[in-house]
């Protein structure tokens, strides 16, 4: 059945209630049942939940086959969490028919596709998928399809028990020894733990892993006591030089320069722009360098940011203590500056995945942004993004926020480069559409910005401040005029992988990557 | 144009491509691996054989490792390839003539 972004989903997929996507806000007003877990009571006063090993804690949490394990990706590519953890599973416990839910995966996890091969994980749910795992479920490895879904699609499906978590694991900076944990104070500080919050909520078992054991109570703590059954402390949960980068530095390309100067004038031409206005940015060059033009529009026009949201980094922080943004609120830090500002700079906060981003609660943060601007690996001419498959169809990506916030802010910039080496960024058709272009408004290039036909409000905004656009079909042509047409990628029939609209509608499949021949 | 010697010209960098000429019998043996295959394959296929063509070079063992390379820096990579492997390269190439 074709779905509303013009995708091909198999009839397979839409069993138990399944929809193909429908479009932007089809889902509201429709009510869920929120899954509930089953938890041990542990009535009789404990002095410490630490226990020896992770195999200890797997047992004690009744660990066997079949279950499914979840993860976070504060610790991002210096993570050891996740395959601590299946190793403990795998190799010294002997279990296997495992399913890996996490927040995101990377590089750091290539040791899992040995256990993919080796039919011990048969299942992934995640927003991120690259390196190696990427490779081999992409060649068709994982033994059932595998679920990517955004930051806010994961919360959503937790809760509504489409995922139910038998095990969570937490890798916690620093714990007590009952298992309050914080992403600072410890020596592999990531700042914030928004991703593990709904994770200890709803998961019939949680355990904390640390390596930076402190005095109770660890206050205040981002994953509770209350919710925790095991703390295991190991010599390090991860490598601190790949979880925080020291800070992402601004762009000094010209060509990103550009096209950050243009974001901020699309941005300031509008009637959003305002005092008290709210704002996310990736950290993609040409999106954290928006940040330096817009702080002179908002200097000349005396407005303050109200609050933004996000991944954050050191541009905001530093925003927020020079008091042009009145508050920040953090799911995930992605340098040292972050990470050390979370929770000690005055009007710094930390939120959950599910209040970053979750569409089917009562208003996520993402319902009330102004701005977003995003970057993408490919944009069509229906304005739909690919951030997930590279052009070769293989998983080296992730949807991460980008369809929850495009899909809940007024305003949705993305920011690309026309063209990379010789792949047209703008493009005909997406190898696949991780955010759909309902949801996507603007599009600014270094050969020139496209709206979104849509937004007829934002094209009188532009042409009143005397900002050139053009058709995103000029943008294409213009693309393929450089580097010529490309063949479509060829796939083969089996789907390796199903993606999600962050409503839990279907909005594209990934299929098994064909090896390239020259006969067709 | 004949195939001489071994030539090697263009680099491994993003956006350019190496390409390597040697002397061979029996018509054009073409070996090609690309950042881009999927894509763009077919299309450096026609390139290559293109220029080798207008050239007039109809044998040779000629082996492409593409970086992203646009069409011009082929074309520009198998043309200079070919003319180091007869030494016609330091001299005398017939701008306008077949390297247009």
């Amino acid at each position: 059945m074709k779905n509303a972004v013009g995708r091909e989903i198999p009839d397979f997929l839409l069993e138990n209630g399944k929809e193909v996507y429908q479009g932007k806000n089809y889902m509201d007003g429709k009510y869920v049942q929120k899954a509930s877990p089953k938890t041990r009571r542990y009535e009789k006063p404990q002095e410490s939940k630490i226990v020896e090993t992770i195999k200890d804690a797997l047992i004690q949490c009744g660990a066997r086959d079949g279950m499914t394990f979840s993860f976070h990706h504060h610790l991002r590519e210096g993570d050891f969490v996740v395959n601590m953890v299946m190793k403990a599973a795998i190799e010294e416990l002997g279990l296997k028919d495992l399913t890996i839910a996490a927040s995101s995966l990377g590089a750091a996890h290539d040791l899992i596709a040995d256990y993919i091969e080796e039919g011990k994980v048969i299942g992934i749910q995640t927003s991120g998928i690259r390196g190696r795992m990427g490779q081999v479920v992409s060649e068709g490895k994982l033994k059932t399809t595998a679920i990517i879904r955004s930051h806010g699609g994961r919360p959503r499906a937790i809760e509504a028990g489409e995922v139910h978590i038998d095990i969570a694991f937490v890798g916690a900076p620093t714990s007590d020894c009952v298992g309050n944990s914080r992403g600072i104070g410890g020596k592999s500080n990531c700042g914030s733990l928004g991703y593990a919050m709904t994770d200890a909520k709803f998961a019939d078992h949680v355990v904390v892993i640390t390596d930076c054991l402190v005095d109770f109570p660890n206050m205040p703590a981002s994953v509770e006591a209350i919710d925790v059954d095991a703390v295991v402390v190991v010599d390090s949960i991860g490598n601190p030089k790949k979880i925080a980068s020291a800070a992402a530095r601004i762009s000094q390309n010209p060509r990103d320069l550009m096209m950050a100067e243009n974001v901020a004038k699309v941005i300031a031409s509008t009637p959003y722009f305002k005092d008290g206005f709210s704002f996310q940015t990736g950290v993609g060059g040409p999106s954290l360098a928006a940040n330096l033009f817009l702080e002179k529009y908002m200097d000349e026009q005396g407005i303050k940011m109200g609050w933004a949201i996000g991944g954050i980094c050191k541009p905001m922080v530093e925003l927020l203590k020079k008091g042009k943004i009145g508050k920040v609120i953090d799911v995930q830090d992605f340098d040292l500056d972050a990470v050390n500002s979370i929770n000690q700079t005055p009007n710094h906060f930390e939120m959950s995945a599910s209040q970053y981003a979750n569409p089917a609660n009562k208003g996520a943060f993402v319902n009330k942004l102004d701005f977003v601007v995003l970057a993408a690996l490919e944009i069509d001419t229906g304005f739909n993004v690919n951030v997930l498959t590279g052009s070769d169809g293989v998983l080296r990506g992730a949807p991460g926020g980008h369809p929850d916030t495009a899909a809940g802010s007024k305003v949705c910039i993305i920011v690309t480069p026309l063209v990379r080496g010789r792949m047209a960024t703008v493009c005909e058709n997406v190898v696949t559409v991780t955010t759909p272009g309902d949801c996507v408004d603007v599009l600014v290039t270094d050969y020139g910005i496209a709206v979104n036909p849509l937004r007829q409000d934002l094209i009188e905004c532009l042409d009143k401040a005397g900002i050139e656009h053009v058709t995103i079909e000029s943008l294409k042509e213009k693309a393929y005029s450089m580097v010529g047409r490309p063949d479509p990628v060829q796939f083969e029939d089996k789907v390796v992988a199903v993606l999600e609209a962050r409503d839990g509608t279907i909005l594209d499949v990934i299929r098994q990557i064909k090896p390239f021949t020259f006969e067709d | 144009m004949q195939i001489e010697k071994n030539a090697v010209a263009g680099t491994l960098e993003s956006s350019d491509a190496m390409v390597t000429v040697e002397p061979a019998e029996n018509g054009i043996e073409l070996d090609i691996s690309s950042s881009v295959m999927n894509q763009y394959g077919r299309q450096i296929r026609a390139t290559v054989l293109e220029t080798l063509e207008r050239l007039d070079v109809t044998s040779g063992k000629v082996t492409v490792v593409d970086k992203g390379a646009l069409d011009c820096t082929l074309k520009a990579r198998v043309e200079c390839a070919v003319f180091r492997s007869c030494d016609k390269s330091a001299a005398g190439i017939p701008w306008g003539g077949v390297i247009r």
